[in-house]
């Protein structure tokens, strides 16, 4: 299939694996972040860590978009949903993230109605189709998703749809990494940028990991043999001692991003002061709300939003694991007392999250290719 | 690949994987107060349903297998002895038409196929329908049809039936129950607990084809893509099957759950490993590309009429003819092998030469974000 294949060629990617090991430094090792939850699935669904060899840790990062909603968010929409007439809307791996009290499939069983859609915009229909309903859609994500909520919300202005509104809960990926490069536990020799996230943002606003950090980042593409080529060229710049923005992902993005997305953002959305992420606590300027111009559609002024904080589970280490401090095996209750049946954290939840993604695809001992261990079979 | 060298996973690592397993070993409890839609998607949330709740109130040596037929003796009136197989299935499908069958079809093929995997010739079939007030009964005249012709095909006759209606609202238009008997040769004694290593794995053609045909059929997505539901009586193509093969040691039709359920069954029920190789497992272009872009694995999509085969490593090629003799299995594949180790553990070559496992899925497969 075209557009597919070509992706996962896997004798392009034993050239690959052998050139990566070949820039290892004999006793050097690596900790290269891919920041993305799409990364981190096609890592796993592919074994793309049988390339690599044993010196090159991947650190799985905080890009997961339900991996970083806290729990008393999650309350809050099902308190949302739960008000009388209330269709709300959400994307599919938000179903089953847990809140206090269940998840919204718990919920739905209780009582409320909380349809799966592909796309914001199917929550338009819902809202038409159900005039006596309210229809709230649940938004989350980066800035990949929050342009097709923001042209939501544009279109049903522009339709005069006035019983539909938007729960957002959009973050933004730079704070996000800021907060992981000023956490004092974590070395990380490089980045794996998001593909998806830099379509709509560009590659500019990483610039600054690279000349006040002295980190590489290379933007990659979601395809196995993008992300084994990223860590080649995240590999080239410091074997060369370079830290630069690299594109890898030059087919879909552009270096100055989406302009026409970015303006539908900033025209519907604006910055809160501060956002709760999940694990990494309250950090400032990393979420969107909607603007004041835009209140008739935002459900936090609309209904009556508890916003009750609620603590992490004390045996959860979601924070750590989204930090790449902890493997996902590394936490206390990963596969035991948490597991994809029965998630404590958020990482436990979608396909992207590291731990789920560890448990559903990883629990292996990796047989590594040829090339990928050629390197320490060599040394003495 | 044969030349890879096995690294073991670091001390802790292992640890930690073999702690997994024995948490993965212990009987499901049940923890939900209420049932969720994932009770009903056939992966764990739906195997720990039915140990936790129906295992436990009916536990009986013919329901334990959990096989997709219960074998009964039988003893007739001049005291001959002979087995059949006895099989239920309730089928809520939305839409009830789609581009290649309707819930009527569906039905009627259902049960066969879940006798015939259990290596019985379907016979009699019963069918129950739950209607709701409103429903157009030229639509039921159409489902009725296609029952008929359905069963006419797969040589069954539907000999008893029960009719409800229930108010507005309280029904999805149409449901069915059917449930089957068919008659047991001697000797025909299949099942997934016996799989055992060297064994070949096959499947008899495409899969997921049912599955992505009713995702797109709801109309929710906005994806059109020209592809059929498989729904086809299988009885023929196990007859040729199991007649030309003897060593044939499990067969199960890859409903709800996909092929990716099965396989994990067969590792579980006989304690083995399960290998596949992602490169020979048959997917329609239509399928994979309609998968890709939900991100949902076309191993977890269901199929109506698809089956998958545990044979005797020595026999794979034999049974491959067999299977491709017949138009249902015209496409046919060796997909993979029952190994020794891991233990209960489904894992899949992949295209791009990595390996990872293939594990049941909790409920449905949730499409992802971005």
């Amino acid at each position: 299939m075209r557009f597919v294949d070509e992706f996962r060629d896997a004798e392009k990617a034993h050239a690959l694996a052998a050139r990566i090991a070949a820039l290892c430094e004999p006793g050097r090792h690596y900790k290269l972040m891919e920041v993305c939850g799409g990364h981190t699935h096609t890592i796993y669904k592919h074994g793309l860590e049988d390339y690599l060899p044993e010196s090159i840790t991947l650190v799985h990062g905080p890009g997961c978009p339900v991996c970083v909603i806290p729990m008393g968010r999650v309350d809050d929409a099902i308190s949302l949903a739960s008000q009388p007439d209330v269709i709300m809307t959400s994307f599919g791996d938000m179903m089953r993230v847990p809140g206090s009290n269940g998840a919204f499939f718990d919920a739905n069983a209780r009582g409320t109605n909380i349809k799966m859609v592909y796309s914001p915009l199917d929550s338009l229909k819902i809202a038409k189709a159900n005039p006596d309903k309210r229809v709230v859609f649940m938004a989350i994500g980066f800035e990949t998703t929050a342009p097709s909520t923001a042209m939501t919300v544009l279109r049903a202005r522009a339709q005069g749809i006035t019983n539909f509104a938007v729960f957002c809960n959009h973050v933004t990926i730079i704070p996000a990494i800021k907060a992981i490069l000023d956490s004092p536990d974590l070395r990380l020799d490089g980045f794996i940028g998001p593909g998806h996230v830099s379509t709509v943002i560009g590659c500019r606003p990483y610039e600054f990991i690279a000349r006040s950090y002295g980190k590489p980042v290379v933007v990659a593409g979601f395809e196995p043999l993008d992300i084994l080529q990223s860590i080649y060229m995240l590999m080239l710049q410091l074997s060369e001692g370079r830290s630069e923005v690299e594109n890898q992902y030059s087919r879909v993005v552009p270096w100055d991003g989406n302009p026409v997305a970015l303006k539908a953002i900033g025209e519907t959305m604006e910055l809160r002061p501060y956002f709760e992420w999940r694990g990494l606590g309250f950090i400032s300027h990393s979420a969107l709300k909607m603007r004041e111009a835009y209140a008739d559609f935002d459900a936090e002024l609309l209904f009556e939003v508890p916003g009750v904080r609620v603590a992490d589970p004390k045996a959860c280490q979601c924070g750590e694991v989204l930090k790449g401090v902890l493997k996902p095996w590394e936490c206390k209750v990963f596969g035991t007392a948490c597991t994809p049946e029965t998630p404590i954290g958020t990482c436990m939840v979608s396909p992207e999250g590291a731990c789920a993604a560890y448990y559903n695809y990883g629990r292996l001992n990796r047989q590594r290719v040829p090339e990928a261990i050629s390197i320490e079979l060599s040394r003495p | 690949m044969t030349n890879q060298r096995v690294l073991p996973a670091t001390g802790r690592e292992q640890q930690v994987l073999d702690r997994i397993e024995r948490a993965r070993r212990r009987r499901p409890k049940l923890r939900e107060e209420r049932i969720t839609m994932a009770h009903g998607a056939g992966g764990k949330a739906t195997h720990t349903l039915i140990e936790a709740i129906f295992l436990d109130a009916f536990r009986n040596p013919l329901l334990e297998p959990l096989e997709d037929a219960a074998r009964l003796p039988v003893q007739g009136g001049t005291g001959e002895r002979a087995t059949v197989a006895l099989t239920t299935d309730s089928f809520v499908v939305s839409p009830l038409f789609f581009p290649g069958g309707n819930i009527g079809d569906l039905a009627v093929n259902g049960t066969v196929n879940d006798l015939a995997v259990a290596g019985a010739t379907p016979m009699y079939l019963s069918a129950g329908f739950i209607l709701e007030e409103g429903f157009p009964v030229a639509d039921l005249t159409r489902i009725a049809g296609s029952m008929r012709d359905a069963a006419a095909a797969a040589g069954v006759a539907v000999v008893t039936g029960d009719t409800k209606v229930v108010e507005k609202g309280k029904a999805d238009g149409c449901y069915i129950n059917t449930a089957g008997v068919g008659a047991l040769a001697a000797g025909v004694n299949l099942g997934v607990a016996q799989a055992r290593p060297g064994d070949a794995i096959l499947v008899s053609g495409p899969i997921g084809d049912h599955g992505v045909t009713i995702m797109l059929a709801r109309g929710e997505l906005d994806i059109e893509a020209d592809v059929e539901s498989d729904t086809a009586p299988l009885a023929e193509l196990v007859a040729g099957l199991l007649g030309a093969v003897p060593g044939v040691r499990a067969l199960r039709d890859a409903t709800r759950g996909g092929v990716a359920t099965i396989l994990n069954e067969i590792a579980k029920a006989a304690d083995v490993g399960v290998l596949v190789t992602e490169d020979a497992i048959p997917v329609r272009d239509e399928v994979r590309g309609a998968a890709e872009l939900l991100g949902i694995d076309p191993l977890y999509v269901a199929c109506e009429g698809r089956l998958v085969a545990v044979v005797d490593g020595g026999q794979a090629a034999q049974a491959l003819a067999a299977l491709r003799a017949h138009p249902l299995g015209a496409q046919a594949a060796i997909i993979g092998e029952v190994t020794a180790e891991p233990l209960g553990l489904v894992t899949i070559k992949t295209t791009f030469g990595g390996t990872r496992i293939v594990d049941l899925l909790v409920g449905d497969p949730l499409p992802r974000i971005c």
